[in-house]
């Protein structure tokens, strides 16, 4: 059995005015094994962050189950954290005082010697040393992210959800904070779940993309195994011959599922939601 | 030329304080008394209505105790003198001196305004966690909200029978409002990814509230407090004043009873200041819960 496992998941939110219930994804599978970094690619509005919330315990789901090593997941926990797309820093908790929340709240057991080193580690490795005492106010976004980073590497969670980590973050610190948690994933090989809109980016960190088609009632279409051997790095990755080619089917069924006409042209959403993805390899 | 809004506010300031007692001083000026044209009889009854007194030349002058139209600046500095010399003097049951007077109103309205406090955080943080019960409340509290506290007094005089707790009591209805819809509405529009890494990081309720729910809401709330203490500072005064309690409200008043307009005047400056004083304790406090987002 795998780690992770959303089984047969849907979500459906209450219409307009009572007039029936909006499918926003239907029967979405999938299964991520321990230390797996899997990516959903998709649309704005094809429910990706429902899904990711769902995981993560902060919506309900309205059909079929989320598992985790084992036991089925009902409500937020610390063994599911979420890095945020707006960061959801407290503004008034130092840089130092936020991850430690969320240390203390791990290891109640610690002594606060203990709580200081751990947190200090993390800053470390996100490069924020000497920002300990500063507010989220006084930092930029992508020092604001690497706080949120370094708190939800610093509670060790089972699987890490990362919402759209970097959108909010310029496009040259996003690369550069990308880089970095390569690094960090390849020390730690935490499971990671992410979603995102960066093409370039899922092939960066991932092993496997899912792509997912437009909503409403979308649904999980090809799942892509990213073939490139680790460790990657941005200079290097673009070299591997898989790499464009990867690229390229990612945009390419973007594109195609840009248009709702597209996607019932493919022979109506009911019979094609009980289709398996197709698993593309390169 | 100096760029625009360069230069020190404090000589302007200084400039428009010297304007303004010096055109009050010359408008309140009164010309010393003139005897050509006045019969003997018409200066005995000047003199018997106690208008005018004899002077140890011989002469009239106007008599300095009994005052005509608005004292000017220096009749209101004496006035202060005497009542600042004699601050923690007490006279009689109903003439204590002015620093009792403002120590006095200052116990009233702390009193009455950090009682409203607490109750407005405590109910408005529950009203602003819970949907349903801060919809089924707000009616009531947009009715009772713009109600004058004053308005509240005669029904408070009558249940509670005692005009000293009535006084503290007219400020907690003057606070309560503000602070209550603030807090809730505060606490109800908390950003709601504060809410999720709470509970993603199970902290206890407690944890729950006093880290991350009254952090959070903190600069809505000092919003609130800052309308409450706005509204209990203006209700504090005409309550003493109308319920007859020692205060610098009922300073005012009872100078006006002795038609000392110099005393009302100081009693008027002695409010300011008592505000300005609360304003700036109140603003130390704020400074220290808020953030910057």
């Amino acid at each position: 059995m795998s780690f992770l496992l959303v089984d047969h998941v849907s979500k459906f939110f209450p219409g307009h005015a009572g007039g029936g219930e909006v499918c926003i994804f239907k029967d979405v599978t999938l299964q991520v094994d321990k230390g797996e970094f899997v990516t959903v690619i998709g649309h704005s509005g094809c429910g990706k962050s429902t899904l990711l919330n769902i995981i993560a315990g902060l919506e309900t789901l309205s059909e079929g189950a989320v598992i985790l090593s084992g036991r089925e997941v009902s409500g937020p926990g610390l063994d599911r954290m979420v890095v945020f797309q707006n960061f959801a820093l407290m503004p008034w908790m130092t840089v130092f005082e936020n991850i430690a929340l969320a240390v203390r709240s791990a290891y109640p057991d610690w002594e606060q010697a203990q709580v200081v080193a751990h947190v200090h580690k993390y800053i470390g490795l996100v490069g924020l040393k000497g920002a300990e005492d500063k507010r989220p106010i006084a930092l930029s976004g992508g020092m604001k992210q690497r706080v949120g980073l370094a708190r939800a590497f610093s509670i060790e969670p089972k699987v890490l959800l990362l919402d759209e980590p970097f959108a909010q973050i310029d496009a040259l610190t996003r690369g550069v904070i990308q880089e970095e948690l390569v690094q960090m994933w390849n020390t730690t090989r935490n499971t990671v779940f992410m979603v995102t809109h960066d093409v370039d980016e899922a092939i960066l960190l991932s092993d496997r993309i899912m792509l997912m088609t437009n909503g409403p009632a979308s649904r999980v279409a090809e799942i892509v195994d990213v073939t490139i051997p680790r460790p990657r790095s941005r200079d290097s990755i673009i070299e591997h011959p898989h790499y464009y080619k990867i690229r390229n089917h990612v945009i390419h069924f973007l594109v195609r599922h840009a248009s709702h006409g597209v996607a019932s042209a493919e022979g109506g959403q009911e019979e094609s939601s009980k289709v398996a993805p197709l698993v593309v390899r390169f | 030329m100096k760029a625009n809004g360069s230069g020190s506010p404090w000589i302007i300031s200084v400039f428009i304080l010297v304007v303004f007692l010096g055109g009050w001083h010359l408008l309140t000026l009164r010309s010393p008394f003139d005897v050509n044209g006045k019969t003997e009889t018409q200066l005995q009854m000047l003199e018997f209505n106690g208008d005018i007194v004899r002077t140890s030349e011989g002469s009239y002058a106007w008599n300095p105790e009994k005052m005509k139209g608005v004292p000017g600046p220096l009749a209101v500095v004496e006035k202060a003198r005497v009542e600042l010399s004699e601050a923690f003097v007490i006279k009689g049951t109903n003439d204590h001196g002015i620093g009792y007077l403002v120590l006095y109103t200052v116990l009233r309205f702390a009193g009455g305004f950090l009682t409203a406090s607490v109750v407005a955080v405590i109910v408005g943080v529950f009203l602003g966690l819970n949907r349903v019960l801060f919809r089924a409340f707000n009616p009531f509290i947009q009715v009772l909200k713009p109600i004058s506290p004053l308005a509240w007094m005669p029904l408070l005089l009558y249940t509670v029978k005692d005009p000293k707790w009535t006084a503290v009591l007219v400020v907690f209805m003057a606070a309560v409002w503000p602070t209550l819809a603030t807090t809730a509405f505060g606490v109800s529009s908390l950003k709601k990814e504060y809410l999720h890494v709470a509970a993603i990081l199970q902290l206890s309720w407690f944890k729950r509230l006093y880290r991350v729910i009254l952090p959070g809401a903190a600069p809505t709330i000092v919003n609130g407090l800052r309308i409450a203490f706005g509204s209990a500072l203006v209700a504090v005064v005409p309550a003493e004043m109308l319920l007859g309690e020692l205060g610098v409200g009922y300073l005012s008043w009872i100078e006006w009873n002795n038609l000392d307009i110099a005393g009302v005047i100081f009693a008027i400056l002695v409010v300011g200041v008592v505000g300005v004083i609360l304003d700036s304790g109140f603003n130390k406090l704020a400074g220290l819960v808020t953030y910057q987002e």
